[in-house]
């Protein structure tokens, strides 16, 4: 999932004026759309992300309709074909993107702010979003594609492990579901289940709009309520249920023809907003977060040359998304790995990090800032990102302090409570 | 566009495509070549507009104004979608490019030596990769993995990546840190330590990159197998992570003569993008870099392809659920074309066929006929050597290889005998003129262009260059280009023949029969 990506804040302490640079405007519009705007001058195009609580953890016992639905809305809209559509973003130089994962199901534009090229992009847009026509040839065909997809899945040991890791930690709850479905649901899909979910959940109270661009405040108000002016306004997304804790350790190998096993450890892990944000996100940083210099990495990889990447991270989403400690190695040695990845968490939650550890990591964090919000790419995905999960507006400011405030005896506590090496789920994809 | 993923079809690019496999573990060190031949591909949508720079000789330490023009009117021409680049050269033959780009406070270096997997031989391949990994294993005066730390510390990312042209080391700072950045950089450019003992444990982890990225990877290994085919003696024809038998075989040795060889300041070229001064870098690059004497680099030999002279076919055996079909036609680059025109006419040729959603291949045979799962053209025209014009597909339920093959063969006869229209280039050429202001939202993007532009021999101003002669392209060019390269003499063409991947399966399955689709 995208969001992964966006994990990493920070605040960056040499130079707080630069804060000035993220100054996030929000308003609502008439019908009820959560709109988040930078204005972003120094280059002319403009950036702009809408995103509805319309993820693949509405699927319910469909799997695979939230992304099918998101995927045909430019398959036909209004009077306009999908031939026609392309054509359209095409010429202008435009580009339109797509995607659904769990929680969010996204539409993307990057346009030249000229209003020559702007408005027409924001149109087709509007249109494709507002009055798709979900025709039955692009249903049959792209339905057909999925099932494709989901062959290709069977072919990747990193796919099948995936899989498996969330079916085996979120079991019941929507979370479990694997975005792009599985051959029975995906295979008895109609096109009214996704008529039936646009109508649901492509409405203006339930969407969330980023603006990162060469526009003033008016016209950033004119651009959203261009984006959602015929959407209805509809009700927000019910609350989906929490996630509820693993009581039992769990072992799944599943026999696969590579040469390496993948090894994917984990549970539920935490939310955005949550009370422990701040203690798990460093402590993981120092677990397995920080690339090369985690302890992880030095276990697995620089101490060992047991495995080209090994990772541990939180994905926290609208409720508990996955805590996952991941790495593949030869089959043989897959056995020595997971037992050096068991023997470092559990030192890590017994003992918590070093005094030096902590420095690092924070150092790390807070001295990054700059090059997190570099870009106008960036800036969207954060104010994307704290529109849908009703973060504060002042989450940047604020975020520096609170990642310096975090002490090795909190990122302990926090981990006790919240990471149990008895409990997790161990997957295992290769030949055993 | 395709070349970029079926040369690693794992790395993490941005697509709505069911089909690419991704690797959500390219955060790790060694970035595969072709997730920056992606971007770089991704790219030629699209570089620099402005103002024709004049070349200018730059033989001295001196700063040389590349648009010919005073420096006040230099400041005046500079804008937020047109910087200027400043061009050095260090006594040591360093060369050492400047963009500056005041939107954030932020600063990308970039260093790019003249190395890459096409310069090694027989026998260890690999090496250049694995020196790569070597590079991070302490030098002198910092120990294994100190690098990393330090970086970290000071907030940076950092990371490196080998291609068939290069290999490149770079950083991510607060632009204050840059002086950090180059202190290490150079440091390990002259004093690396390469340890038998830290060989003996990279060279493990090299081999786990090559299972991931490629042996558990049946349309990698396909590629693999169709890239050693399709080049007799290029050294284009072996993989960038190398054999795995040469890999078995390596010696720090083998590390330490590569280090030797080629990394010296002269083989090297310095790229830094962002909130900086251009003189203050170079006085920061004098110092570090400045002092390490020249090497002698190797001279390398030409290793032009031999004429191919008719079509070349492999089948390759993976366990798989797909099919997965792969053609390539023997083409040159701006590097090496007689006809200066023709590698942009056979740029503009794969963005008619595929490179955004209404070009032919997604309009007729994604939709349309709806006989494509899914299907690619790519080229890349920025290497060192000629290359190949790739197609690739995976059929849709009810088609096989040989419909793929059919279908783009067709469509490659008709850009024979039809001009492509208006609308298709106009189109196309107005992609690329919006690219190129997107790409200045991105300034490692704007670092990678000129690095590797530099570093294949080319120059950087083809940067600005490309989309003027991008535009230029005519459909009757496109035609020529079509006619003259995508020919059978020139193609190879390789399929995945999927076999049973439950183990189960194979022992009641004596005849290993490719599932049908």
């Amino acid at each position: 999932m995208r969001t992964k990506l966006i994990l990493l804040f920070g605040l960056f302490i040499v130079s707080p004026s630069l804060l000035a640079g993220v100054n996030i405007q929000h308003w609502t519009t008439d019908n009820g759309a959560r709109v988040y705007f930078v204005a972003a001058p120094e280059l002319p195009m403009v950036d702009l992300q809408i995103i509805f609580d319309a993820g693949a953890a509405r699927d319910k016992d469909k799997a695979g309709t939230a992304v099918l639905t998101n995927g045909l809305l430019a398959e036909g809209a209004g009077d306009l074909n999908a031939n026609q559509i392309s054509e359209r973003f095409d010429e202008l130089g435009a580009r339109f993107g797509y995607d659904a994962q769990r929680d969010m199901a996204n539409l993307t534009l990057r346009s030249l702010s000229d209003d020559k090229v702007l408005n027409p992009a924001l149109d087709t847009m509007a249109l494709v979003l507002s009055q798709p026509t979900f025709p039955k040839e692009a249903f049959e065909r792209e339905r057909k594609r999925m099932l494709i997809g989901l062959e290709q899945r069977k072919q990747s040991p990193g796919a099948l492990a995936d899989e498996a890791f969330y079916k085996a930690v979120f079991k019941s709850h929507p979370y479990a579901v694997m975005p792009s479905g599985y051959e029975d649901t995906v295979g008895s899909l109609t096109l009214d289940d996704l008529k039936a979910f646009y109508k649901h959940y492509y409405v203006a109270s339930n969407a969330v709009i980023a603006i990162v661009g060469d526009l003033d405040r008016s016209e950033a108000e004119q651009v959203a309520a261009t984006i959602v002016a015929q959407l209805p306004q509809g009700t927000p997304a019910e609350k989906l249920p929490d996630v509820a804790n693993l009581n039992d350790q769990e072992i799944i190998k599943l026999d696969h023809p590579s040469t390496q096993t993948h090894i994917l450890l984990g549970q539920p892990g935490m939310k955005r907003g949550d009370p422990d944000y701040y203690a798990l996100y460093v402590g993981n940083h120092i677990l397995g977060g920080s690339g090369l210099v985690a302890r992880l990495s030095n276990e697995i990889r620089e101490k060992r040359g047991l495995a080209y990447s090994s990772y541990s991270y939180f994905l926290p989403m609208r409720k508990d998304g996955p805590f996952q400690i991941g790495l593949q190695t030869r089959n043989d040695q897959a056995e020595e790995a997971l037992s050096v990845v068991r023997e470092t968490l559990k030192t890590f939650i017994e003992n918590g990090p070093t005094a030096e550890e902590i420095n690092a990591s924070i150092k790390n964090i807070t001295g990054g800032f700059p090059l997190r919000i570099s870009s106008n790419k960036k800036i969207l995905g954060y104010i994307g990102m704290i529109g849908f999960y009703d973060l504060p507006l002042d989450y940047l400011d604020t975020f520096n302090e609170k990642i310096q405030a975090v002490s090795a005896a909190d990122i302990q506590d926090a981990f006790k409570r919240r990471v149990n090496p008895d409990t997790m789920v161990t997957i295992l994809v290769g030949q055993q | 566009m395709l070349n970029k993923h079926i040369k690693n079809s794992d790395i993490n690019f941005i697509t709505n495509n069911p089909l690419k496999e991704r690797d959500p573990m390219s955060r790790c060190r060694p970035w595969t070549t072709a997730a920056w031949l992606a971007l770089f591909s991704v790219s030629l949508f699209g570089c620099a507009a402005g103002p024709a720079p004049q070349p200018t000789a730059t033989n001295s330490e001196t700063a040389t104004a590349k648009n010919a023009q005073s420096n006040a009117g230099e400041t005046q021409n500079e804008t937020a979608t047109n910087p200027r680049v400043h061009e050095f050269r260090l006594d040591n033959g360093m060369k050492v490019l400047v963009k500056q780009d005041t939107r954030a406070p932020v600063v990308v270096s970039q260093v790019w030596y003249k190395a890459g997997s096409s310069y090694e031989q027989n026998g260890t391949t690999g090496v250049a990769h694995v020196l790569e990994h070597m590079m991070f294993k302490g030098t002198d005066k910092y120990g294994p993995n100190e690098f990393s730390r330090i970086i970290s510390e000071n907030g940076g990312s950092e990371n490196a990546f080998t291609g068939q042209d290069y290999t490149a080391y770079f950083q991510q700072l607060e632009k204050s840190r840059l002086p950090i950045a180059m202190e290490l950089e150079a440091d390990r450019m002259a004093n690396l330590n390469l340890s038998a003992e830290e060989f003996a444990k990279e060279i493990q982890v090299v081999m786990e990159e090559r299972r991931m990225r490629t042996d558990d990877k049946p349309q990698s290994k396909a590629y693999e197998m169709f890239t050693a085919t399709a080049y007799t003696n290029s050294p284009y024809s072996h993989p960038i992570i190398g054999w795995m038998n040469d890999l078995q075989n390596m010696t720090v040795e083998d590390a330490q003569k590569w280090y030797n060889d080629w990394y010296a300041p002269n083989n090297a070229t310095l790229v830094v993008v962002g909130d900086v001064d251009p003189q203050q870098v170079l006085t920061l690059a004098r110092e570090h870099y400045g002092k390490i004497p020249p090497g002698k680099v190797p001279a390398i030999k030409p290793q032009q392809e031999v004429e191919q002279n008719g079509i070349r076919r492999i089948v390759v055996k993976e366990p798989a659920q797909l099919p997965y079909l792969l053609m390539g036609y023997k083409v040159p680059v701006v590097k090496t074309a007689e006809n200066d025109w023709e590698p942009y006419a056979l740029e503009m040729l794969a963005h008619v066929l595929d490179g955004s959603d209404s070009s032919r291949f997604n309009k007729e045979l994604i939709r349309g006929k709806a006989m494509a799962a899914s299907i690619g053209a790519g080229y890349d025209l920025f290497s060192r050597m000629d290359e190949l014009f790739l197609f690739d597909a995976t059929p849709a339920q009810g088609y096989t290889v040989d419909d793929m093959e059919k279908e783009i063969r067709a469509q490659i006869e008709r850009l024979k005998m039809e001009l492509v229209t208006d609308q298709e280039l106009e189109r196309i050429k107005n992609q690329v003129v919006a690219s190129k202001i997107y790409e200045q939202d991105s300034i490692f993007y704007q670092a990678m262009q000129m690095g590797t532009l530099e570093t294949v021999g080319l120059d950087w101003r083809l940067m600005d260059d490309f989309v003027e002669r991008f535009r230029a392209v005519t459909a009757e060019q496109v035609r020529q280009v079509a006619q003259k390269y995508l020919v059978d003499e020139r193609l190879t063409v390789a399929v995945l023949d999927p076999q049973p991947i439950n183990p189960k399966s194979i022992a009641s399955n004596h005849g290993g029969a490719p599932h049908a689709h």
